[in-house]
Parts: C-alpha cells; sequence; structure tokens
C-alpha cells in the first residue's frame, strides 16, 4: 500500500500535467484550426485536402500531442486518486487561463470574473486540505 | 423545456462518462511505476474495461449536447449552467464510486462550482 506521503506527492506531480496540457491542447488546436481558416467546401476532395493541411499542421500536431498527455495523465491520476479531489482542483485552469490573458496578453478581465476565480481558489484550497484518495487507505 | 432536457443531458452525460471513466482506471489499479513499459501495459489494461468505453460515450454525447445547446442558447448561459456537473460529478462520485468527500471537500467543491458560473457568465 502506498504511504499518504507518497500518495500526495504523486496526485500533485500528476496534476501539473492535467492542468498545464488540457487547456495548452484546446488553445493550440484553436490556433491552429484559425489559421487554416472556416470550413466553407464540403466536397470530398476539399474535405480531402482540409485533412492533410490539419494533420500537416504543427499546432495541430503540438496541440493533439498536449491533449493525448492531458488524457493519458488523468487516467493515470484517476487509477487512485477520487473523482471529487480531481475534478475540483482541475477547476484552477480557470484562474491560470485568466493570469496568463491578463498579464501576458494583456486582456481585460472583468471584475465579475475576478471574483469568480477567487471563489475557484478559494474552493480548490479547500479541495487540497482533503485527502486525494478516500478510497484508496493512505 | 428543450433548453431545461438538453442541460440535464450535458450535466448527465459529462458527469456520468468521468465517473464511469473513473470507475474504469480504479479497476485497473492504482499506478506504482511510471517507465514506459509499465504505462503502456496500464493504457493496455484500461483500454479493455468495458467502463472505459461507456465513460468515452458518454463524453462524445456530452460533446454533441453541448454543441447543440450553443446553437440555441449562448454561451454566457451554456456554460456557467453547465459548472452544475461539478456538483452532480461528487454527489455520484458519492454515490456510485464509493467516494467520501468530507465537508470541507463539499464546500470546496461548491465554491468551485459557483466560481466557475461567475467566471464564465459574461466574463
Amino acid at each position: 500500500m502506498t504511504s499518504h506521503g507518497t500518495l500526495r506527492s504523486k496526485t500533485y506531480a500528476l496534476l501539473v500535467p492535467v492542468i498545464l496540457f488540457g487547456p495548452a491542447g484546446n488553445s493550440l488546436l484553436g490556433k491552429g484550426m484559425k489559421q487554416i481558416g472556416a470550413v466553407r467546401d464540403y466536397s470530398p476532395a476539399a474535405l480531402a485536402a482540409l485533412l492533410l493541411r490539419i494533420f500537416t499542421s504543427p499546432w495541430i500536431l503540438l496541440g493533439i500531442a498536449c491533449l493525448l498527455t492531458f488524457l493519458v495523465s488523468y487516467m493515470v491520476l484517476l487509477s487512485w486518486a477520487d473523482y471529487s479531489f480531481v475534478m475540483p482542483v482541475s477547476a484552477i485552469t480557470y484562474a491560470i487561463t485568466a493570469f496568463i490573458g491578463n498579464r501576458l496578453l494583456g486582456e481585460t478581465v472583468t471584475p465579475q470574473r475576478w471574483l469568480g476565480i477567487a471563489l475557484i481558489c478559494l474552493g480548490v484550497a479547500c479541495v487540497t486540505q482533503t485527502p486525494s484518495s478516500t478510497t484508496v487507505r493512505d | 423545456m428543450r433548453t431545461a432536457l438538453c442541460l440535464a443531458v450535458i450535466v448527465f452525460s459529462s458527469s456520468g462518462g468521468e465517473v464511469s471513466i473513473s470507475h474504469a482506471m480504479k479497476q485497473v489499479g492504482e499506478v506504482r511505476s511510471f517507465a514506459i513499459r509499465s504505462l503502456l501495459a496500464f493504457l493496455q489494461r484500461a483500454l479493455r474495461q468495458p467502463w472505459f468505453w461507456i465513460g468515452i460515450g458518454l463524453l462524445a454525447l456530452n460533446f454533441f449536447s453541448l454543441l447543440i445547446l450553443l446553437s440555441w442558447e449562448n454561451v454566457s448561459f451554456v456554460i456557467p449552467a453547465s459548472a452544475l456537473s461539478y456538483v452532480t460529478g461528487a454527489l455520484a462520485a458519492r454515490l456510485l464510486l464509493g467516494e467520501h468527500p468530507t465537508s470541507v471537500r463539499w464546500a470546496g467543491i461548491l465554491l468551485v462550482s459557483v466560481g466557475v458560473a461567475l467566471a464564465s457568465f459574461g466574463g
């Protein structure tokens, strides 16, 4: 049986790729698809050309790699950690996205959104005070 | 009526899908080694779990019902309303997976749920 300390370290080590690679993958896919442009021609030849452009786009390939890393980390994490622990803690991505958008990209974040983010951070702080697994004895 | 029904499908399929995948991973067992060979063996076992595929099916249903609702309603309504799945997911984990969230964890989940709704609403 894994000790309490090891289980906790493993949980936080796996939460990092879950939190980082999920949103990064979605953003990269979004960037790649925006570069490719809106789909207007649905003929088989045009769709084949579109698929070729999608799967040769470095942004999209990087996005898929990030999402695969996210998926595997998420599955491994759930092999021991409670879903009711992982799910709320991974909501911290809302805060990270808002901070990056505001500090690095100069996006405006409304006071209401900051209030929401403060509640998320408070909620995550509460959840992280509890053991990561209540089914595996740790 | 159709909006409420679609929202119910979104919340149910999101929580149901995630809880099914969580159940499948618990059946595979705790990952103790992070060597590539062990991880590949873990993935192989995971992909053979029926609950994993039930979960993937429910998440696909979630994706398409979300797209349908987004074609009817504004994103500023849809995303905050779907934050309800944080609470339903925790309830499902309690009832179906036998997890024992403490009152502190419940408080955290409620705060996250309200926070996500606020952060997404018209943000």
